[in-house]
């Protein structure tokens, strides 16, 4: 697509019919969670809409996010997005490498002042500069030289929105998310370990469609994919109600595919969409596929508790302090995370035999 | 059967989103045959259990019209038993599902030729006169 094109001119030109292009709005909507109802003004907006530039910079980040975003279920409809996009710099997906791959960020920053959008993977080493970096520079001095200029940015996963495992203690390169650093640009944060791909693509096609950031959650998230906790969205949540729990992976209960909350879920303290949108093509979800929620998009996920210690057991860390706790007397929840570290101990003992 | 069919697993699960749903089509249908608007519901949005969505598809039945679209990878339009009330599936060149909605319509958008289509296919077709004109 030329940058002076619009996105309506750049798929007549594809021969894609106006058919064709009513589909990919009803899909686009879709995938930005807007209502049905919001077609045609996706339509109108999306006939007009100009290339926007994107420059993607990956930190202390596993390439999770970005594995997860192309692996989307793409061509045709979804792939438009980026062919509608110009994906100016991305250093794991680009060919090049070094001083001349900087200077293409550069003059993509130069070019677009103002306008480009910014997306962040991966936390940022506070600690010290040294532990990771990109030609040289390091990932805090490139963050402040990208951001000055953008429009917006996007903290795609939970490592740039809110630290993520990088910050998990002991926090060994002191770890910050792109909101502790930079204080005076809109954020957007998708959060997840990794998100949810077509939440990142959701986000990119509503800055192509309306050149807007959309409504965003008290942590900063999209309000469209983050507005509603796991557990109210889940299909399991009925069984919650009547108080079926499944006690072990393998129990009856597990079978009838009962509620996972004693088994560590973390679905009523985890806001995201998986629940509806789903992965892999919208086949299942973790909790569909009978493992629980562990939480990954919310702050210091890592560091709340075992991911098989119900949310009733609260965020004890420690054998020690779990024990200590349990030994003062305190709590039915305190019960429940002693007898889910039995059913655990009583589970590895079963697998050893 | 494959192994994993072995695996004695019988999650029957019911959120109970299949009868609201089939209300939210009714109320939906006796607004269109008020002369109302229509109504379109994506069926992405609303939490289903394994197996609720082949519910709702049992339950809607297979009417008389059925049609496929071939724009940006194929997308079938099916008119349930229910007349006024269509399956659309969109899917992309791999076959994916990439949206699905249940329309209450008296005629799917996607059905219609389109204007700007139309306006296309007059410059085609005299652009082919002209041709065949001057040979």
């Amino acid at each position: 697509m030329r940058k002076d094109q619009t996105l309506g001119e750049f798929l007549r030109s594809q021969g894609v019919s106006r058919r064709g292009f009513l589909k990919y709005c009803s899909a686009t909507a879709s995938l930005m969670a807007l209502p049905p109802s919001a077609v045609a003004q996706v339509a109108e907006a999306l006939a007009t809409a100009r290339r926007p530039s994107v420059i993607w910079l990956s930190f202390q980040e596993c390439t999770g996010c970005t594995e997860s975003l192309t692996r989307s279920h793409a061509p045709t409809v979804e792939s438009l997005i980026f062919d509608a996009i110009s994906l100016d710099y991305h250093h794991t997906l680009q060919a090049a490498a070094g001083h001349g791959a900087e200077a293409a960020r550069e003059a993509a920053m130069e070019e677009n002042k103002g306008k480009y959008l910014l997306v962040v993977d991966g936390s940022i080493p506070a600690g010290n500069n040294g532990y990771s970096t990109i030609a040289g520079i390091s990932n805090y001095d490139m963050l402040i030289d990208t951001a000055k200029d953008a429009f917006a940015i996007v903290a795609v996963g939970t490592c740039a929105a809110f630290g993520g495992l990088p910050q998990a203690s002991p926090n060994p390169t002191g770890a910050v998310s792109v909101s502790d650093i930079i204080t005076d640009k809109p954020i957007i944060n998708v959060s997840g370990c990794p998100p949810i791909p077509v939440v990142i693509t959701g986000v990119l096609a509503h800055f192509l469609t309306f050149g807007t950031i959309p409504a965003l959650d008290a942590l900063g998230r999209p309000a469209a994919f983050f507005g509603q906790n796991i557990h109210d969205r889940c299909y399991r949540r009925p069984f919650y109600e009547r108080g079926e729990f499944a006690e072990t992976f393998d129990d009856e209960g597990a079978r009838k595919g009962w509620c996972l909350y004693k088994l560590g879920c973390k679905g009523p303290t985890t806001y995201n969409a998986c629940a509806t949108l789903k992965w892999n093509q919208g086949a299942s979800f973790p909790i569909q596929s009978g493992h629980g929620c562990i939480g990954c998009s919310e702050p210091s996920f890592w560091d709340k508790g075992g991911f098989y210690d119900p949310i009733s057991a609260g965020n004890w860390g420690s054998r020690d302090a779990l024990l200590g706790a349990a030994a003062a007397g305190a709590a039915l929840g305190v019960g429940s995370a002693l007898a889910a570290r039995a059913r655990k101990r009583k589970a590895q003992a079963q697998e050893e035999a | 059967m494959s192994a994993l069919d072995a695996i004695p697993v019988n999650a029957e699960v019911a959120t109970g989103n299949v009868e609201p749903l089939l209300h939210e089509i009714r109320h939906a249908l006796k607004r269109l045959a008020k002369g109302e608007e229509g109504t379109v519901i994506d069926l992405k949005r609303l939490p289903l259990a394994p197996g609720e969505e082949e519910r709702i598809e049992a339950t809607l039945g297979v009417g008389e019209v059925r049609a496929e679209v071939d724009a940006l990878g194929p997308t079938e339009i099916q008119e349930t038993s229910y007349p006024g009330v269509w399956l659309i599936t969109h899917r992309n060149a791999e076959e994916i599902i990439v949206a699905r909605f249940i329309e209450v319509t008296y005629m799917p958008e996607l059905l219609k030729s389109q204007q700007a289509d139309v306006e296309s296919g007059i410059n085609r077709l005299e652009s082919e006169l002209a041709d065949s004109n001057n040979t």
